[in-house]
C-alpha cells in the first residue's frame, strides 16, 4: 500500500484546485482529473452597481492579477461610453493602458519563470522539494533570484505609477484614463539607476531567454516530450495578424494551423464561443461553437499566442519568434513545456513594447478621456498573462449593471490543463505501487506549466492551494497531497 | 517631532474589497496617520493585496518589519508572532508568499535579517464589500495598540516572544 502523505491546509480560501488520480490493480492510470471548486458569485454581486465603478470593483475578485481585470472591464466600459473599442480612445489614454497592461504581463512572466519554473527546470523535478524551490536558487544561482526580484518590482512599479496605487487601482476609467505619466516619472523608467530602468529589463529578458535555449538544447526529451499534445489555440491578434496583448480580433488556429476563428469582433464573442457545464467541476468548458461541445476546446497563453500570431511587431522578440516557429516548422506547437519558452518571447516583446512607449510622447499628453452615445451593453477582452480574458457586461436604464460574464484565462484551458495531467499521470504513475514526490510534482509541473491562477478562477481570496489525490479501483483514497 | 533609532516598516496587506480581509491594510493606514499626527519618524507604511517576491527587497532596507494580515484561524482576537527565516514554507503557486517566506528570501538574497514581526488580526466576514465587521473593528483597535507598543519600544518585545529570530 503506498504510503499516505498529507499536507494539511492552512488557508481561508472559498475555492481550491483538486487533481484526482484513479488507478487499477495493475496500477495503472485509468481517469485523471483537475477540478476546480469554483465560487461564482462575483457576476451576481456586481448586480446593481452603477457600470463606472466595475474597474475598481472587480479588482475585489483576487488579488494576484487584478490589473488585467481593472483593464478588461474598463474596455468593456468604454463601449458603453460610447468610446468604441481599442483605438476609439485618446493616444494618451490608449498608450497608458498599454504600458500599465505591459508592466503587469512583464512582472507577471518573470515571476512565474524565475520563482517558479526555474526551480524545477535547475533542480529537476525529482529533486528534494527542500532544495527545489526559490530558496533554493537564491541559494544556487544568487543572480537568478535577483533578476525575477528585480525584474518583477520593475513591473510593479510601473504598475504603481499608471494605475494610480497599488490596490484598487483607478487609472483606467470608462473612455480613457484618469492621470498621464510625468516627465520625472518618466525618466526614471527610461534613466533609471542600474538595475531599475528599461534596458536593464531588456538585457534581463535576452539573458533568461539564453538561458532557457541552453536548457532545452541540454533537455530535449523533457522540454519536448513533458505533456505534449496537439490542440487548437485562442488568442487577439492585431488586425493585421500582429501579437497585441491588449486589443485586437479574434482567432483560432487548428492543431495544422489552419484558421478555425477568422479574426472576429469580439464583441460578437458569445455567437463563436459557448461554455459547457459538467457534474465533476464548478468550472465551466468553453469551446468553439462552430466545431461542437467535443472537439471545440482550444488552448490560450502564451503557447497559444505563439501559435497564432502571423509575427511580433518588435525587432528583438521577433526574431525569437521565428526561431520558435522553425522549430515546429511553422505548425503550431503543442508542448506544454515550450510555454515557458513562449512566456520568456513575451517578457521580451513586453520590454520592447514598455521602451516603446516610455519615449513616445503621447504618454504624457492631457486629452485622458473620450465620451459618445451610450449604449447598454458591452465587452472587453484583453490578453492576460495566462490568456484571453472576457469581460461582458449589460446595463440598464439606471445605469445600473444587469448582467455580467466573466471567463477568465484559466477557465479558458479547462480541457488541456485536464489533459496535460492525464498525459503526465500515465508516464510517470503508470506501473508504480509506491507514488513518489517526484512523481506527483511531475503532475504539479504540467499545471503549473499553465501558471493557473485558480484563486482567480475560483474567486478565492488571493490563494492558490492544489491538493492531489490517489484512488483506487474501489474509490478509496490511497495518497493525497496538499499544497497550501 | 520624535524619531525612532530603527527604521521601522509596517506592512499591512489583505484586500479591503473583500471586508475583513483588510484589516491588514486597515492597520497600516492608521498607523501612518497617527505618525504623521504624532510627528514620529522614521516609520514606513506598506500595503498591497499580498505579499511576493520583491518584497524581499523593500524589507530589506529596513530594521524592524511588522507584517498585518487579517486571519480567519482558530486565534484570539489578535495573535503576535516574531518570525525567523526557518518558518518559511514552500507553496504551489507562488502567486502569494507568506511573510517569513519574504524573510527567508531576504536574508538569502540581500544578507539582511530584519526584526520582523506579524500581527494577525481575527476576521469574521469575507464578503465582496468594503468595510469591517463590529467585531473585527474591535481587534483592529487591539491590534494598533500592539503595532503601536513595537514602534515606541523598538527591540523590546523580541525577549518576551517565544521565538527568536
Amino acid at each position: 500500500m503506498p504510503k499516505k502523505i498529507t499536507i494539511e491546509p492552512v488557508t481561508r480560501v472559498e475555492g481550491h484546485g483538486k487533481v484526482t488520480i484513479h488507478m487499477d490493480d495493475d496500477n495503472q492510470v485509468v481517469q485523471s482529473r483537475l477540478h476546480i471548486v469554483e465560487f461564482r458569485g462575483f457576476e451576481r454581486f456586481i448586480q446593481g452597481r452603477p457600470y463606472w465603478e466595475a474597474p475598481v470593483l472587480v479588482q475585489r475578485l483576487c488579488g494576484i492579477c487584478p490589473v488585467s481585470h481593472h483593464l478588461a472591464a474598463a474596455k468593456a466600459m468604454d463601449m458603453i461610453v460610447g468610446a468604441g473599442t481599442g483605438d476609439g480612445l485618446s493616444p494618451t489614454g490608449e498608450k497608458m493602458r498599454r504600458l500599465m497592461h505591459y508592466g503587469q504581463i512583464f512582472q507577471s512572466h518573470a515571476l512565474h519563470f524565475f520563482h517558479l519554473a526555474s526551480p524545477d527546470l535547475l533542480f529537476g523535478i525529482n529533486a528534494d522539494p527542500n532544495i527545489r524551490n526559490i530558496i533554493g536558487v537564491a541559494l544556487e544561482h544568487k543572480d537568478l533570484a535577483v533578476q525575477g526580484v528585480m525584474m518583477r518590482k520593475f513591473g510593479q512599479e510601473i504598475i504603481q505609477a499608471t494605475a494610480g496605487k497599488k490596490i484598487h487601482g483607478t487609472g483606467a476609467i470608462p473612455g480613457g484614463i484618469n492621470k498621464s505619466l510625468s516627465k520625472e516619472e518618466r525618466d526614471s523608467f527610461l534613466k533609471g539607476e542600474d538595475p531599475l530602468n528599461i534596458d536593464k529589463m531588456i538585457e534581463w529578458s535576452l539573458g533568461a531567454l539564453e538561458f532557457f535555449k541552453g536548457y532545452h538544447k541540454a533537455n530535449r526529451e523533457l522540454i519536448d516530450d513533458f505533456a505534449s499534445f496537439p490542440s487548437s489555440h485562442l488568442s487577439l491578434v492585431r488586425k493585421d495578424g500582429a501579437m497585441d496583448l491588449y486589443h485586437g480580433v479574434l482567432r483560432a488556429v487548428d492543431s495544422e494551423g489552419k484558421k478555425i476563428l477568422h479574426d472576429i469582433d469580439y464583441q460578437d464573442y458569445a455567437s463563436y464561443i459557448g461554455e459547457e457545464v459538467k457534474n465533476w467541476t464548478y468550472m465551466k468548458f468553453p469551446f468553439l461553437k462552430e466545431i461542437g461541445k467535443q472537439d471545440g476546446w482550444y488552448r490560450v497563453g502564451p503557447l497559444a499566442r505563439m501559435n497564432t500570431v502571423d509575427f511580433i511587431p518588435t525587432p528583438l522578440a521577433q526574431k525569437e519568434h521565428e526561431l520558435f516557429r522553425a522549430y515546429t516548422n511553422g505548425k503550431p506547437n503543442g508542448m506544454s513545456m515550450h510555454m515557458h519558452w513562449a512566456r520568456l518571447i513575451e517578457i521580451l516583446h513586453s520590454a520592447e513594447m514598455m521602451k516603446e512607449l516610455l519615449n513616445d510622447d503621447d504618454i504624457m499628453g492631457n486629452d485622458l478621456v473620450v465620451k459618445g452615445n451610450k449604449t447598454l451593453e458591452g465587452v472587453g477582452l484583453l490578453e492576460a498573462p495566462r490568456g484571453t480574458l472576457f469581460h461582458h457586461y449589460r446595463i440598464n436604464r439606471n445605469d445600473q449593471i444587469e448582467m455580467a460574464n466573466l471567463i477568465v484565462s484559466t477557465t479558458n484551458n479547462n480541457i488541456p490543463m485536464n489533459l496535460a495531467v492525464e498525459s503526465v499521470a500515465k508516464k510517470y504513475l503508470n506501473g508504480h505501487a509506491v507514488i513518489s514526490e517526484g512523481m506527483l510534482n511531475a503532475v504539479e509541473v504540467a499545471i503549473r506549466a499553465y501558471d493557473p491562477c485558480l484563486s482567480c478562477a475560483t474567486h478565492a481570496l488571493g490563494k492558490m492551494p492544489l491538493e492531489i489525490s490517489l484512488v483506487d479501483k474501489d474509490s478509496n483514497i490511497i495518497d493525497k497531497k496538499y499544497s497550501g | 517631532m520624535t524619531k525612532t533609532d530603527k527604521k521601522i516598516l509596517i506592512y499591512g496587506y489583505g484586500n479591503p474589497g473583500r471586508y475583513d480581509d483588510g484589516l491588514g491594510i486597515k492597520l497600516a493606514e492608521e498607523i501612518e496617520a497617527w505618525t504623521e499626527k504624532t510627528g514620529i519618524g522614521n516609520v514606513y507604511c506598506e500595503t498591497n493585496y499580498q505579499l511576493n517576491i520583491e518584497d524581499a527587497e523593500i524589507i530589506s532596507n529596513y530594521d524592524i518589519v511588522i507584517f498585518a494580515d487579517a486571519s480567519e484561524e482558530d486565534i484570539d482576537n489578535i495573535s503576535l508572532s516574531m518570525l525567523s527565516p526557518s518558518d518559511s514554507k514552500i507553496e504551489f503557486s507562488m502567486h502569494a508568499v507568506s511573510p517569513a517566506f519574504v524573510l527567508d528570501l531576504c536574508k538569502k538574497i540581500y544578507n539582511k535579517k530584519p526584526e520582523t514581526y506579524l500581527i494577525h488580526i481575527k476576521g469574521y466576514e469575507w464578503q465582496f464589500s468594503e468595510g469591517l465587521s463590529k467585531k473585527a473593528q474591535n481587534n483592529l483597535n487591539q491590534a494598533i495598540e500592539q503595532a503601536r507598543s513595537i514602534i515606541l519600544n523598538p527591540g523590546k518585545l523580541a525577549g518576551i516572544l517565544n521565538k527568536t529570530a
